[in-house]
């Protein structure tokens, strides 16, 4: 099929952007879309041009690199799938397709498609952990029994790729998803009640500090997030912030 | 030919590890404040690494080339990880495990390394809970295992069939409470372009800002690199896009010898090839094989009229079906390991019974599973009059929670559901057992520099076992390395700082940045991915699932043309000081070019099939690898000595002091 592209295209992170037309042809339903992309890039290195770059690594979906926003949504048309995992079936012949970096204040634009995602690694750093020693002087994995429905809940938290899908979607840029679905993870364990109240405070804050936009329930994390992260993590997060400052 | 020292600690067997950690000399905590440590790659060996290091009290800088440690491609690693538990009460001990794994890796791997992963393997899994890694739980509440290729016992632990994610966003979660604390300086969207050198021991690196281009000096006391595997050699491999050989290759230029280059693992359950376009390759989990069937046509004629599309797998009655796994190999059946299971494949289609368009296709088959699986739930259920579409659905729904994302994964790449009609699958380029030669200690021929992870050697043999590679990360990461280093720093405790201005850092910033220029500088006709595909043709067909003399002997001489014509013509848009996608690819296709000639080299050395390595040559009547101890039984260390065809080999010996070497077998 052959396809119109509007890509946009920024040299660098304080360079003005635009968007740039492209027409593609020779692509199959078996590609997917970075693949389609790897073909238009092929095309302008060989005309001399420099390809557009964009973040991607594992390209089967777990890394959480790759980061467009196609068609006004974040990792296109499919439910449940990231952009790498997106195949090209789901476009017709003709089709014009805009693609764009993930937009919000708290991800900045490095290049072409490619945006900083580091405050989300500054919010994990801020308290998405549990503060045990890594050597090795634990006791058994047998000793802590944990029911099967919790543990089944926090691994279902567990599997946020943190690609930032949600907050590209969010009409406030908000990160409450991404962040919630951490401290749920560890509320719902037992091993994570120990420092429960400080890392449900200090994650949000920071959350904020970074610049990400307050949650208005509006649900449209939970449809675009590709690892169906659900919004019931949101309410957990609230549930924990509040009995938090409740113990000071 | 020169000597390698192992470095293995006298005593028996399971002795050793706790009587070295016994015996070492110790860095006060004091101490530790005063000396810095580079880990370059932020994966499960890396990140354990790091993190354990800094909570010691080491300075910890990390790097890696994606722009957060948790997408390093640990994080793809589906299955599951090993650990001798025993919880199933199934015969499990570290003894077994050690068996397993060393007969796994068809004999060619280091006993005392081997036990001591065995050892340190039920440790792992204590501190991941510890963590809050979310492994799958029974109803009781205690933690649930599956089983893996090449083993009779089931001590897989898993969480879903995203085991590595969980595993590394552990390590990750730990090393951010190390940032949090200052003790780890983490440097994301950085490459390591060189190891630096001073008086002998590894001091330092030299890394390029992939943002900015900016070419930085690192210094440190020792230098960890686990930068993983190099099955990108192939470019079509289910590696990320990003895992390179650079690191691993810098330090061998350097003096770090190159063990085993040849040992690949080619896996067996992945999706097959679809067209020219394709950028990698999907891994279904070896998982599945607990549930799937593995079957092909028993007669060629319905194989063709399935790979004209003219018969559906499902019309094929039971009778007409191959279950080729269960034939050849009936003790161990579809969960022979993946050596095994991928060459059983390969000799299938080969001999015309492939089952997609290409004829390079098996069939992995549900059907049998469900149906299981749906009367053990209506029983369970009380559903005594449950019909068959009632048995089905239940069956599809056990199914679905076992393995669901993998399910989806299949559907959203091939469009077919998987539920419905038999998955198609082929081997794929998966993992490298070859790596950096390291001893005991994990310190490579350069002292002050280490390996971990995928990037050694020494744990796998020829063939790594499913569930194996979390599990080595691991343990080198959280429980080996931290031991080992400690020893050999001991001696730094009066050293201070490394300078960065120092001659030798100059001269190393100075190649870098050569070298750079150099491929800026190419006449501009081809691509880099041009060459990159090149090189992963000429590596599947010639130093793939089976290799041949002359052939390999054709692959060197071609891969050595390429690499000419690639520094003469390669094509790089834009500039270097900066963002540039391109210039990263060069510099990592630029060192699989010298790389994938040593494998060659490597493969055409070995005159026997062990593991993942199969020689034409060498095999039995029935087709199954013929090892040959007699003259083969050491691991390959590789020299550096310029072009890869002057590589000086050196042989580490193997001894085998509480095995018995045998045959394979799995029948």
């Amino acid at each position: 099929m052959k396809l119109n592209l509007k890509i946009w295209r920024q040299q660098d992170a304080k360079s003005k952007g635009k968007m740039t037309d492209y027409s593609l042809g020779g692509v199959e339903g078996d590609m997917s879309f970075l693949e389609m992309l790897d073909i238009l890039n092929e095309q302008l290195i060989n005309k001399g041009e420099e390809p557009v770059v964009f973040d991607h690594d594992c390209r089967e979906g777990i890394c959480g690199s790759c980061s467009l926003m196609i068609n006004g949504e974040p990792h296109g048309p499919d439910r449940m799938v990231t952009t790498c995992q997106l195949h090209m079936r789901k476009f017709n012949d003709g089709d014009t397709i805009v693609i764009e970096p993930f937009r919000a204040k708290a991800f900045p634009v490095i290049k072409d498609l490619m945006v900083d995602r580091t405050s989300f690694d500054r919010i994990q750093q801020s308290g998405g952990y549990i503060s045990v020693n890594t050597s090795g002087n634990t006791v058994d994995a047998n000793a802590i029994p944990i029911n099967k429905h919790a543990a089944d809940e926090a691994m279902d938290a567990a599997t946020c790729i943190g690609c930032g899908a949600c907050v590209a979607a969010c009409k406030n840029a908000s990160a409450m998803l991404f962040t919630s679905a951490k401290v749920s993870q560890f509320a719902l364990l037992p091993q994570g009640q120990v420092e429960a109240t400080e890392r449900v405070q200090n994650m949000v804050r920071q959350m904020d500090l970074e610049g990400f936009g307050n949650c208005t329930n509006t649900g449209a994390c939970e449809i675009e997030c590709p690892k169906g992260i659900s919004l019931e993590n949101i309410a957990r997060l609230n549930r924990e912030y509040y009995s938090a400052n409740l113990k000071g | 030919m020169g000597i390698l020292d192992s470095k293995v600690p006298s005593g028996p067997l399971a002795e050793k590890w706790t009587s070295y950690k016994d015996h070492i000399e110790l860095v006060n905590p004091a101490n530790k404040r005063n000396i810095d440590i580079i880990v370059v790659g932020t994966g499960l060996a890396g990140g354990a690494a790091a993190a354990t290091l800094a909570e010691l009290g080491y300075n910890v800088k990390t790097f890696c080339y994606q722009d957060s440690p948790r997408r390093a491609h640990s994080i793809a690693a589906q299955g599951g990880i090993n650990a001798a538990k025993n919880y199933q009460g199934d015969g499990d001990s570290n003894y077994r495990l050690f068996y397993d794994t060393v007969k796994g890796g068809d004999y060619r791997s280091r006993e005392a390394n081997v036990y001591r992963l065995a050892e340190v393997s039920a440790n792992i899994i204590d501190q991941c809970v510890a963590q809050g890694v979310p492994f799958a739980r029974e109803y009781g509440g205690l933690l649930d295992n599956r089983s893996f290729g090449g083993v009779l016992v089931s001590r897989t632990f898993y969480a879903k069939g995203q085991t590595g994610q969980q595993l590394l966003l552990g390590a990750y979660s730990a090393m951010n409470r190390q940032i949090n604390r200052g003790k780890i300086q983490s440097h994301t969207r950085h490459e390591m372009m060189d190891l630096v050198k001073v008086d002998g021991k590894a001091r330092g690196i030299i890394a390029r800002n992939l943002v900015t281009g900016e070419i930085e000096r690192h210094s440190a006391h020792a230098v960890v690199l686990a930068t993983g595997g190099y099955g990108n050699v192939f470019f079509l491999s289910t590696n990320a896009m990003g895992s390179n050989v650079m690191a691993a290759w810098r330090a061998h230029r350097k003096g770090a010898f190159f063990a085993n280059p040849c040992y690949t693992q080619i896996h067996p359950t992945c999706i097959p090839v679809s067209g020219d376009h394709q950028s990698k390759l999907t891994l279904m989990s070896e998982s599945l094989r607990n549930d799937g069937r593995i079957w092909v046509p028993k007669r060629k004629e319905d194989a063709v009229a399935i790979q004209e599309g003219k018969l559906k797998p499902l019309q094929l009655k039971e009778e007409d079906r191959d279950y080729y796994l269960e034939r050849r190999y009936p003790a161990f059946g579809n969960l022979v390991p993946r050596d095994v299971a991928s060459r059983a494949a390969k000799e299938r289609c080969d001999a015309g019974f492939g089952v997609n368009k290409t004829g390079e296709a098996v069939y992995l088959d549900f059907t049998s599973a469900i149906q299981r699986y749906g009367k053990e739930q209506a029983l369970t259920q009380g559903l005594h009059n449950a019909d068959d579409k009632e048995v089905t659905k239940l069956g599809k729904a056990v199914i679905e929670a076992k393995y669901g994302n993998l399910f989806q994964m299949y559907e959203k790449i091939v469009d077919e559901n998987p539920y419905e009609t038999p998955m198609m699958i082929y081997p794929a380029v998966h993992y490298t057992m070859g790596g950096l030669w390291v001893d005991y200690n994990l310190q490579t021929t350069v002292e002050g520099c280490y390996a971990a992870g995928e990037a050694n050697f020494s744990d796998h043999g020829a063939n790594r076992l499913g569930a194996s590679a979390l599990m080595q990360g691991l343990a080198d990461g959280y429980f080996v390395l931290p031991y080992t280093i400690g020893d050999y720093l001991s001696n730094d405790i009066r050293t201070g700082p490394i300078a960065t201005d120092s001659p030798e850092f100059d001269t190393a910033e100075k190649e870098v940045k050569a070298r750079l220029d150099k491929l800026m500088g190419g006449k501009g006709l081809h691509s880099v991915d041009s060459y990159h595909k090149k090189l992963g043709k000429i590596m599947w067909n010639k130093c793939g699932m089976s290799r041949n003399a002359k052939e390999l002997q054709e692959a060197i001489d071609e891969i050595s043309a390429l690499r000419a014509d690639f520094w003469e013509n390669v094509k790089i848009p834009g500039i270097a000081d900066g963002m540039n996608q391109e210039l990263e690819k060069a510099g990592r296709v630029a060192d699989f070019l010298e790389l994938g000639e040593l494998f060659a080299k490597d493969a055409l050395t070995r005159n026997e099939s062990c593991g993942g390595h199969f020689r034409e040559e060498y095999q039995t009547p029935e087709g199954e690898a013929m090892r040959d101890d007699e003259n083969f039984k050491f691991a390959s260390a590789w020299e550096y000595k310029g072009e890869p065809k002057d590589a000086v080999l050196h042989k580490e010996e193997l001894v085998y002091e509480n095995i018995e070497l045998k045959t394979r077998s799995y029948k």
